[in-house]
């Protein structure tokens, strides 16, 4: 029981971290129609300039006040983030937009070719590690399973940017504008709201989130590496499927879900540590054949 | 006047590919070189991988990033049944490409109704699937990371396909092979059928063709296309590992096919170049650098004098070479996005679809786009 409640907590963990990647692939989708393959790598980008703006701290001498540090150098690294997905829509996503279905994605696997070769130049191919000790070490018994504070602190964080994401997207003019252009870009575009800055604002958030997900990531594990987005990205984006894409609480319910089966299966499952993968995308496949919208989803015509 | 027009016009036609067709087969005379015979061996194989995923991507117009999984499939059918029951690699060809059918058969048929980005996932995530049962071997069959080795080459009345060269002729071979039946396999019925579910499914079934269907033979036929270039890369390299069938090079399938352009033929033979053969060629560039510069030395060697400025000239030919493996990939990302935000429609599109992207553009010049189509 015990053991069945600590693969619980830690696969939700691993969920929140999902989610959070989730919500880019979801929102990106539903506003586009668009797969943006590119989005693990900016998760991927987030980790690692987390993991600068730590060193350079740390390496200014300064240790005191890490707690208020942790939280600028978050925000920094979302803006930064933001930025990038910003940039990355306008260069490789907006000039595509009427070009089909196909180009865009191809486009997206050149953006993720680019961003994981950029950042192997510039930080190397080995993995880096995460300074240790910078949240302490602090754990709890719960009913026989152990919570660290590592743990509780990424829960809270995760669920205070999904609440605040849910918030603004559905109790928010601008939320109300998001939806909108979802459904429709010419009737949108019709009612006054300008699409091009919506899009733009959906690359500003996803990234933001996932750039989030990538600095607890690397405070989590403590190692990164270059290739991490893809492992991440496929993850969220099953994720993202599977609780219905286009769908935020979706996205956060089948983040949550995803993490929590993996880890349950690769604990009770024997050898599932090293099937998890395959158990996931299984599990994936078997709910798309039951309920083809996802958890979540609304029915959508494909065509319109 | 019109009918001499038009007889020139195919006939002209014919006369490319019969040029086309010496060219493939005087070309390891005059490049004399086993390197660049293997790399045209790697482009036939790819080409046949390219245009098996062109049926399922260019002409019916589904998302599928996994096709490395029936390569994979094919090539260890294959394998085992070679190395296990000592079966001719001719022998297992055929029943690589049924194999590999029916298992694109099992995963699409209960997902094809849905739309075509949860395919994409799925067939991604089988791709994954059967890369990790390759890797973890549950079975005792597939030699888990180390792959199989030991495949026997193929033979037939006696010959012995074993160097370089008579592969060059015996990939050539499957690749008209492959060619002939794209070409009509474009222009038959199940071809326009392909044609029309692509362009408007609802339509489509209006007409009474039977879109399931139709989608699962496009899936069956491309899987069976790829077992047969899995049947050839088997017994090309005589070893296979699971790491060969791993998402990426689902990825740079995918990439052949749009880059190319969707749906064309001779557009997947650029896009291979592109995708497969210029990697190889970047790869060659620090020698090429080297070999400039090393042009450059003589007349400063020979103005004398110059002893600092060669110095420098060969430390920066040597960074440059140094970092150009580094710096490969990157190009190569920042390539796909230029491609295709200027040739959207691929670098061959097939004449249907630049009338699509073109027409498009005329008939509606003002940017009203939307994302829904």
């Amino acid at each position: 029981m015990d053991i069945l409640l600590q693969q619980a907590i830690n696969g939700l963990t691993i969920g929140a971290f999902y989610a959070l990647i989730a919500l880019g692939y979801t929102m990106v989708y539903g506003v586009l129609k668009l797969i943006n393959f590119a989005h693990g790598d900016l998760f991927m980008l987030g980790a690692y300039m987390g993991l600068t703006l730590i060193s350079m701290y740390l390496g200014a001498g300064m240790t005191s006040g890490i707690i208020w540090a942790l939280l600028v150098i978050f925000i920094l690294v979302m803006i930064a983030v933001a930025i990038a997905g910003v940039i990355m829509e306008r260069v490789a996503y907006r000039p595509l937009r009427r070009a089909g279905r196909l180009a865009p994605v191809v486009s997206a696997l050149g953006v993720s070719i680019f961003l994981e070769n950029a950042v192997m130049i510039i930080y190397g191919p080995r993995y880096r590690m995460y300074p240790k000790g910078l949240i302490p070490e602090i754990q709890w018994n719960i009913a026989g399973a152990q919570v660290t504070l590592m743990q509780v602190l990424t829960l809270v964080i995760s669920f205070f940017l999904m609440g605040a994401l849910y918030y603004f997207v559905h109790y928010t003019r601008l939320g109300t504008a998001i939806r909108a252009t979802a459904i429709d870009h010419d009737v949108a575009r019709l009612m006054g709201i300008n699409v091009d800055a919506i899009v733009s604002l959906v690359f500003i958030l996803g990234p933001a989130l996932g750039a989030a997900g990538g600095i607890m990531v690397g405070l989590y594990y403590g190692r990164i590496n270059f290739v991490l987005g893809w492992g991440y990205g496929l993850k969220a984006f099953t994720a993202a499927i599977l609780g219905g894409i286009g769908n935020i609480p979706g996205a956060m319910v089948g983040g949550m879900l995803l993490g929590i089966f993996e880890t349950l299966a690769a604990g009770y499952i024997p050898q599932g540590g090293a099937w998890k993968d395959a158990i996931s995308f299984f599990l994936l496949i078997l709910i798309l054949i039951v309920r083809p919208t996802g958890l979540l989803g609304e029915r959508v015509v494909e065509k319109l | 006047m019109e009918a001499w027009l038009s007889y020139l016009r195919n006939l002209d036609k014919r006369i490319w590919y019969v040029l086309l067709l010496l060219f493939a087969l005087a070309f390891p005379w005059f490049i004399q070189s086993n390197y660049w015979i293997s790399v045209a061996v790697v482009f036939g194989i790819w080409a046949i991988l390219g245009l098996s995923l062109n049926i399922i991507v260019g002409y019916a117009g589904l998302f599928q990033l996994g096709h490395a999984a029936f390569w994979a499939v094919g090539a260890y059918t294959t394998a085992i049944l070679n190395t296990r029951y000592g079966i001719p690699i001719l022998v297992c060809m055929p029943i690589s490409a049924v194999i590999a059918a029916i298992f694109a058969i099992l995963i699409s048929r209960p997902i094809l109704h849905l739309r075509g980005d949860y395919l994409c996932i799925v067939t991604i995530g089988f791709g994954e699937i059967v890369r990790l049962f390759l890797f973890n071997d549950p079975f005792g069959i597939t030699g888990g990371i180390n792959g199989i080795r030991g495949i026997d080459r193929p033979s037939f009345f006696g010959i012995t396909i074993n160097t370089p060269l008579s592969y060059y002729y015996y990939v050539l071979f499957f690749l008209l092979i492959t060619l002939v039946a794209m070409q009509r396999l474009e222009n038959s019925r199940l071809g326009r059928a392909w044609t029309y579910v692509r362009e408007d499914e609802t339509a489509a079934e209006t007409m009474g063709i039977d879109t399931v269907r139709v989608k699962m033979l496009a899936f069956a036929i491309g899987a069976a296309w790829a077992g047969v270039a899995g049947n050839i890369y088997a017994s090309r390299y005589t070893v296979i590992a699971p790491e060969t069938f791993s998402f990426w090079n689902s990825v740079v399938m995918f990439c052949i096919v749009v880059l190319g352009g969707t749906g064309s033929i001779p557009g997947i033979f650029v896009g291979t170049i592109g995708m497969v053969v210029l990697p190889e060629l970047l790869r060659e560039l620090p020698l090429l650098t080297q070999a400039f510069l090393g042009l450059l030395r003589a007349p400063l060697g020979a103005l004398g004098g110059f002893g600092a400025v060669e110095q420098k000239l060969m430390m920066i030919s040597k960074s440059i070479a140094d970092n150009i493996p580094m710096w490969r990939m990157l190009i190569f990302g920042a390539a796909m996005v230029a491609m295709m935000i200027f040739r959207p429609e691929g670098l061959w599109p097939h004449w249907r679809y630049r009338l699509e992207l073109r027409r498009e553009e005329e008939a509606a010049p003002a940017s009203v786009g939307t994302a829904g189509h």
